[in-house]
């Protein structure tokens, strides 16, 4: 009905109140801004930690576990449905690692619509002999291309070439720990040993810094050929292969999917690292609080001046009902200057909120084990700005319901006897 | 057609604060259209209590109120806000004009809520109100920088905008001196004589109730004729 009227005279009553209103938008301008400015911080931050493990984190590795064999001699000669077998001792058996059939895997995979990429991979351990000293490490052999492309290995790669290690053989990059303990620099050569005790000299052409320092220490990367020469293996060994999904949520589903089809073990992100999301949800949640918090305190603010408003207003609301309003009108006048409020406030502070976010983005932040980040993280995602909006509108109706209730009830004759 | 417009029938009212007390007794009375009535009676005798009881401000009471052939009992708050919109014309003693506004916004206000004319018609019909109470001229002024007997008048013209059955009148000359009682009495008796317009005030004013078509006269909550 007559909206336009209501909310010319909400207009009227709100200038003729202009400075108390515009304290109490201020008020919601800040908390809204605040609430932006932490939860882009936040989920900036949670982006960055989150890239760090999902970033290098294949969604599915498949996988030789070592581990005994389930199928024991003695289940075949008496039924565990019959009898119950004790058997002590059972020790792993002589498994292989190697992946058997890699290549038809490989080109299951590579036909299969959910993957987005694989890459190959063999984990090995070795010594790194330093005179008398030998440090235990573990070489991987990688497919650059891919890891480069799956795994953003060329972001952690600090000094040298990544490429080098597919153009030069026998080459290998070092992480940074472990380089520093071999007192190794770009173009020395380390001495690396195998479980078996071969020894092979590889050249250093390259550093790697992940952030995560004990990992550092230990890991380095060369060429799968390089690795397979390592073991004197043929050129179709591999023991893992790394897969990297569209959709990150089907993981586990998959996993089993691939552990049953390629008789195979398959272990997916979520089941490898079952903590790490859990640190993301309490910032997230810590964020929410907060703001929500800012918000009721300027839903308290709005709440104040709406009464103190219809208060100072008590004549001009007894004259509307005496002239026609019903208490429905006044009601709606109130809650649409209270809903106002809450919109210019809200607007302003998503303005502020996005400034704020875009000086946080400014400010240098540089860790040596973060060497891709020169800023703080901050994400934009729209979904906040959408929160902020509906958060803001939300208590503002909520701050403005019941004093404009309050509003609606005024009985004029108890105004205009009172004069 | 009956030729009533407003009418009470048995209107009991009770006051409980502090103590019960029964202000209204058994109010019986009608007024025709184009009829000019005074209600006059001395302080207390519950002249004002019965005017909001007629003008469906206060439903709180016994016996039944009929408007322009319709009963007043047992509606909805929002539909006597209709009526009283669309049938009423109130004049209180004190000028309760909305200061926010100018004195055409104000004049303005009940017509644009009951929509049935544009705000353009709405505004022409404002000015010809206003230019026949004479203050025209005030239109534009903010409605807190007039006169005391300009704001009546003011009133008087919003009462009148969309053209009700009945205009009701609390001392509407009680707060304003001799020469501005004089005028608001004259715009009155020319409403009822020139324009027909029904009129039910409650005054003080002997003298002015003496000028009426006809005095209702209260005593201890009930008319004594
Ligand atoms: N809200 C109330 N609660 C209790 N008693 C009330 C209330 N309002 C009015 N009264 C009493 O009701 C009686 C009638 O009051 P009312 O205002 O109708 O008188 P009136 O005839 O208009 O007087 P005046 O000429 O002075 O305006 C008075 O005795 C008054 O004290
Ligand atoms: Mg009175």
């Amino acid at each position: 009905m007559n909206i336009k009227l209501i909310i010319k005279i909400a207009k009227s009553l709100l200038l003729a109140r202009f400075k108390q209103t515009l304290i109490a938008a201020v008020g919601v301008t800040f908390s809204i801004s605040m609430f932006i400015a932490l939860l882009s911080f936040m989920a900036g931050l949670n982006d960055l930690l989150d890239g760090l493990l999902l970033n290098r984190t294949p969604h599915v590795r498949l996988y030789n576990e070592i581990q005994p064999n389930i199928h024991q001699p003695i289940y075949s000669q008496f039924d565990t449905n019959i009898t119950h077998n004790f058997i002590h001792s059972i020790k792993s058996a002589v498994s292989r690692q190697e992946i058997y059939n890699s290549p038809a895997i490989i080109r299951t995979l590579k036909k299969d619509q959910r993957v987005m990429g694989i890459a190959p991979k063999i984990i090995t351990p070795v010594f790194f002999n330093d005179g008398a000293i030998d440090i235990t490490g573990v070489v991987n052999g990688i497919d650059i291309q891919s890891e480069g492309k799956l795994f953003h290995f060329n972001e952690y790669v600090t000094a040298g070439e990544p490429a080098d290690i597919e153009r030069l053989s026998n080459s290998i990059i070092l992480g940074k720990g472990l380089a520093d303990q071999l007192l190794a620099n770009l173009g020395d050569v380390v001495q690396v040993a195998t479980i078996n005790g071969d020894r092979f000299p590889l050249r250093v052409v390259g550093f790697f810094q992940s952030g995560m320092q004990d990992l550092d220490k230990t890991q380095s990367y060369a060429s799968i050929a390089t690795v397979q020469k390592l073991k004197e293996k043929p050129n179709n060994y591999i023991t893992d292969i790394q897969i990297k999904l569209n959709d990150l949520a089907k993981a586990p589903e998959i996993a089993k999917d691939y552990a049953r089809l390629f008789d195979i073990d398959a272990v997916d992100i979520q089941t490898a690292n079952a903590s790490f999301e859990t640190g993301s949800f309490v910032r997230t949640l810590i964020s929410y609080a907060v703001g929500v918090v800012l918000l009721i305190v300027a839903g308290f603010g709005i709440y104040n001046i709406l009464n103190m408003m219809i208060y100072e207003k008590m004549n001009t609301i007894a004259i509307l009902k005496a002239t026609g309003f019903a208490g429905i009108d006044v009601q709606k006048i109130f809650l649409v200057i209270a809903m106002s409020i809450g919109f210019f406030g809200g607007l302003a502070g998503l303005i502020l909120g996005f400034g704020l976010s875009a000086i946080i983005d400014q400010i240098p932040f540089e860790t040596p084990s973060l060497p891709s980040v020169k800023t703080y993280p901050v994400s934009y995602n729209p979904s906040y700005y959408v929160i902020g909006a509906v958060f803001s509108l939300i208590t503002t109706f909520l701050a403005g319901w019941f004093p404009s209730r309050k509003a609606s009830q005024v009985d004029p004759v108890v105004i205009i006897r009172g004069k | 057609m009956s030729n009533i417009t407003l009418e009470a029938k048995n209107i009991t009212k009770y006051f409980h604060d502090p103590t019960t007390v029964k202000v209204l007794s058994d109010i019986n009375f009608s007024v025709n259209k184009g009829d000019f009535v005074a209600i006059t009676g001395k302080s207390g005798c519950g002249k004002s209590t019965l005017l909001y009881i007629l003008s469906t401000m206060d439903t709180d009471y016994e016996g039944e109120l009929w408007i322009d052939g319709e009963s007043m009992v047992s509606r909805k708050e929002f539909e006597l806000a209709k009526v009283r919109n669309e049938k009423i014309g109130f004049v209180f003693q004190f000028h309760y004009l909305l200061d926010e506004f100018s004195v055409l916004e104000n004049v303005m206000m009940p017509g644009l809520k009951l929509g049935k004319h544009s705000a353009e018609e709405v505004e022409n019909r404002a000015m010809e109100k206003l230019k026949m109470l004479g203050i025209e001229d005030l239109a534009l002024k903010p409605s807190n920088q007039i006169s005391g007997g300009e704001k009546q008048r003011v009133a008087i013209a919003r009462a009148l905008i969309n053209d009700p059955q009945i205009i009701m009148g609390d001392e509407p000359t009680g707060n304003l001196d001799q020469k501005n009682s004089q005028i608001v009495f004259e715009v009155f008796k020319q409403l009822a004589e020139e324009f027909k317009q029904t009129l039910l005030i409650v005054t003080h004013d002997q003298s002015f109730a003496n000028r009426t078509h006809r005095i209702i006269n209260m005593e201890d909550g009930k008319i004594v004729v």
